[in-house]
């Protein structure tokens, strides 16, 4: 991003239009404040973030041992596949949504989001939606146990009753996320400070714009093939029933049309968040910013012609695995070129290591180690060995924990003083990073080793050999998820006490949003400030 | 006690599960050493990188550091080093896509096959049918209940055994025709690198031609619902002249069968006959204790079917129910395995009907 300069508008708090929040709990019912609904979408995916862990912890503790411990197949499938919808929808990406409402504002020079009644509508329909689906667990039959990805037929013809309420809650999901990219890219069009160029904006902004715009596109095909899953099962048609003259792989084609832009979805505005952050604590400009623009562009184009990568084992003809083969591989260059920058970033900066930098550069080196095995996912030959194995959960946990998630941790220990208005405790900080940082390794690299050795995913059950590796992986899940009480604790005490901030915060700090008293106060940018 | 014994139980076989395996097998066949060596390959190409990358990343996240004195430089930008960095790996990823390109031409050759199997996947077992031989049967995972419930030792083999496993010559080209009955499948053999997805409606094709006889275990990998964990595939490679005997003894079984169903047993023979057959056709779902899973799985034990009238009780077994997990036995068991388990099903687990069906009443 240029660096700004920055006419401070004064903040004005006796100013007529300056009220500040309504009391009681009418104030989170019926805000339209873009600081409260970020925080109430951060809120809401940090207790997700919760309960799907204690799914994943569930999952784990059942894989210590070979044999079966602690609950029944049926159970275990409905884990797996309750784990990955909530992390997903429930998690992952109303954290960035959250980051989104509370930074693209303060971060454009713009007073709120475009559409502010919108923001709270897209808010208040999620914790329904969740509570649908996970209503799910006490109902006859029990929960979604078709996996995440809900191939059909098992997901239709030989679903449990239970998927109805799935499909209803996936449709509630989806129309929060487009009303959400709707909000965000009238924001980002038509609410920039005057002079902050589209290429003057800073990369979170850039990241966001574009996920918006693939969210827009896949969410639909998301409810499309739902509801295609809904007419077979109750309106007696068969899209996807063999036996009705229906096709199960045009399922999957349909799936991943959707389900591979949406892992871009869940990763781009991390890069946008890791593009902040590292130079910052790098004190040195972002390396090649106009590159960065245009590699998450091309990777959100890519992200259209890759899905069937997915489907490799389907019995595509071979054409089709030999252009989805080189498509994907094509995705390693802009993502390289992303690497490559926050490298040149750092070097011959002046670097001091703060949580949100330890964080970030987690990222950057356990993101990478997601990557490459990715590209080896992407070598189709090879690819018939890895599928469907645990090196496919490791290559996503991959991408997602460290990845994803890391970032998110990173965003909000880096704009936290800017939200509570106090200072970061830096030891306690660091400490949530190591365990976090040692838990996730020990949890998610031996999964390349059993998948290599032929474990298959999804299996409640496994065979003597890969025993001693999975024993390593559960005990580095639980470090890892004990190790988020950490993560809470820093939160409530960051919001309860701590050193006064400064407006920057962090030395290195630039950008409108570091403009702004800390905590910003509750109306901020109502006079647009100029970027010169 | 129960505990105690599963502890010593686990406490002994503790050191047998020593098993660090790191990497993937090379496999037995030409195509899967093939497949292996572009996996190094590729892995090698990834660690090469990586080196590279995190060195310089280390490098400077130790010396340009600001409690080590450095100071930030000024630039941000440089189109020499960034076009660099965008061919490079463009060209490495082309070396990379050539050698894959022609693997998985060769994967996909399924010309001029020795012998046709047809696998379909079933909930939750396979089924092989040898379409030039009259071969077909049903392959079930072996592994007694007892030891996936921790009540007893585990075997070395444990969840990789089958009672009927299939039989391949060496040293010739078999071509595997896999489908499925009700929901997807995917059929694996790591040491073949063969995985296909089993799919209802449609029939996928793979192949692999064996050097050396041996046994050779996979398992299913794509969800297909509860037992997901308990199908798997065990394959016995043999020579030419023992395939050729095994196939002989095959038919010969076959007329052993015929000739079995127009016998007539006495009730504790088919009761004893069809508690194993319970255990391993019915058991996953209705439960070994007939309880079944409410919501999802119907009860044996006191349910309309299994006390009412025996025609409906038969009949459910054989055609199945359409629409529900509840599959047709007919082509799965044999007239005697179905006249015994239909026998257990209504006087044990509860029931005590005390009526009985002879293999030659069983309509197919």
């Amino acid at each position: 991003m240029a660096t700004v300069d920055v006419d401070l508008p004064h903040v004005k708090d006796e100013d007529p239009h300056h009220h500040g929040p309504a009391k009681g709990i009418g104030r989170w019912l019926f805000t339209t404040n873009h600081k409260d609904i970020g925080s109430m979408y951060l809120i809401f995916s940090l207790c997700m973030f919760m309960i799907g862990g204690i799914m994943a912890l569930i999952i784990r503790a059942e894989l210590f041992q070979p044999g079966l411990q602690l609950v029944e197949p049926n159970f275990f499938n409905q884990m797996t596949t309750m784990h990955g919808l909530i992390m997903v929808f429930g998690a992952v990406m109303p954290a960035f949504v959250g980051l989104a409402n509370w930074m693209i504002p303060m971060q454009i020079g713009a007073p709120d989001m475009a559409l502010p009644r919108m923001n709270n509508w897209s808010f208040w329909i999620l914790p329904f939606a969740f509570l649908i689906l996970l209503s799910s667990l006490f109902m006859p039959g029990g929960a979604p146990n078709f996996g995440w990805t809900f191939y059909a037929p098992l997901s239709t013809t030989y679903a449990p009753e239970s998927v109805t309420f799935f499909i209803f809650g996936v449709h509630i999901m989806g129309a929060s996320s487009i009303m959400g990219a709707i909000n965000i890219i009238a924001t980002i069009l038509n609410m920039r400070a005057p002079g902050m160029t589209l290429m003057k904006m800073p990369l979170f902004v850039w990241t966001w714009l574009i996920t918006a715009f693939l969210l827009i596109a896949v969410m639909p095909v998301l409810a499309g093939v739902v509801t295609m899953m809904l007419m077979d099962i109750h309106f007696g048609t068969s899209f996807f029933n063999a036996a009705g003259g229906g096709d199960p792989v045009l399922f999957q084609h349909v799936f991943w049309f959707f389900g591979h832009p949406e892992v871009y979805i869940m990763i781009l505005p991390a890069f946008g968040i890791i593009s902040e952050i590292i130079p910052t604590f790098a004190r040195k400009r972002l390396f090649g910013y106009s590159s960065m623009v245009y590699a998450v562009a091309s990777i959100a184009l890519l992200s259209f012609v890759v899905w069937a990568h997915h489907m490799f084992t389907v019995g595509m003809p071979l054409v089709g695995e030999v252009f989805f083969m080189f498509a994907t591989m094509l995705i390693a260059v802009p993502t390289g070129v992303k690497v490559f920058n926050w490298i040149a970033t750092m070097f011959r900066g002046s670097m001091t290591f703060e949580t949100p930098m330890l964080f970030a550069l987690a990222f950057v080196v356990l993101f990478t180690i997601g990557g490459f095995s990715g590209l080896m996912l992407a070598i189709a030959p090879a690819d018939f060995q890895y599928h469907d194995t645990y090196f496919v959960v490791a290559h996503f946990h991959y991408v997602l924990v460290p990845g994803a998630i890391f970032s998110i941790m990173a965003a909000t220990y880096y704009w936290l003083p800017k939200w509570t208005g106090h200072q970061l405790n830096e030891t306690m900080g660091k400490f949530h990073f190591w365990l976090s940082f040692v838990g996730v390794n020990i949890t998610f690299f031996p999964m390349h080793f059993v998948g290599l050795a032929g474990m298959p995913r999804r299996i409640p059950d496994y065979a003597l050999q890969f025993a001693d590796f999975n024993s390593m992986a559960s005990v580095g899940a639980f470090i890892f998820g004990f190790s988020q009480l950490v993560f809470i604790y820093n939160i409530i005490r960051n919001v309860r006490v701590g050193e006064k901030a400064t407006a920057q915060v962090w030395e290195g700090a630039n950008g409108l949003e570091w403009t702004l008293p800390s905590p910003a106060p509750y109306h901020t940018f109502s006079t647009p400030p100029k970027v010169g | 006690m129960s505990k105690a014994l599963t502890l010593a139980l686990f406490l002994i076989a503790g050191p047998a599960w020593a098993d660090w395996q790191l990497n993937m097998n090379e496999g037995v066949t030409a195509l899967s050493r093939e497949i292996f060596d572009l996996h190094m390959l590729i892995f090698w190409i990834c660690v090469s990188i990586g080196v590279v990358v995190f060195g310089v990343m280390f490098y400077s996240i130790f010396k340009h550091r600001k409690s080590k004195g450095a100071v930030a430089e000024h630039w941000h930008e440089n189109t020499t080093v960034e076009v660099i960095w965008t061919v490079v790996p463009f060209v490495i990823l082309i070396s990379m896509a050539v050698p894959a390109t022609a693997t998985l031409i060769e994967m996909y050759d399924t010309s001029e096959a020795d012998v046709d199997i047809q696998i379909t996947g079933y909930q939750w077992k396979w089924r092989y049918q040898y379409l030039d031989e009259d071969i077909d049967f049903f392959s079930n995972l072996s592994t007694p209940r007892d030891e996936i419930a921790n009540a007893a030792a585990k075997n070395p083999n444990y969840l990789l055994e089958v009672d009927n496993p299939l039989v391949i010559p060496a040293k010739k080209k078999v071509r595997f025709l896999i489908t499925a009955n009700d929901v997807i499948h995917s059929w694996w053999v790591p040491n073949f690198a063969v995985k296909k997805d089993a799919i209802p409606g449609f029939i996928n094709e793979s192949w692999v031609n064996v050097e050396e006889p041996g046994v050779y275990r996979g398992q299913c990998t794509e969800l297909c619902g509860k037992e997901h964990g308990f199908m798997p595939i065990v394959v016995e490679v043999k020579s030419e002249t023992d395939y050729a005997k095994w196939v002989a003894d095959q038919k010969a079984m076959t007329l052993v069968m015929a000739d079995e169903a127009s016998k007539e047993f006495l009730i504790d023979d088919l009761i004893a006959k069809g508690e194993d057959v319970y255990n391993t056709a019915c058991a996953g779902c209705h439960q070994p204790n007939g309880q079944g899973i409410p919501g999802a799985f119907p009860a044996i034990t006191g349910s309309a079917i299994a006390t009412g009238a025996i025609d409906a009780h038969i009949d459910i077994i054989v055609n199945g129910r359409a629409g529900t997990a509840m599959q047709a036995f007919k082509e799965q068991l044999s007239a005697v395995d179905i006249a015994a388990v239909v026998t257990y099903q209504r006087n044990a687990l509860g029931n005590s009907v005390g009526d009985l069906v002879q293999p030659s009443a069983i309509q197919k």
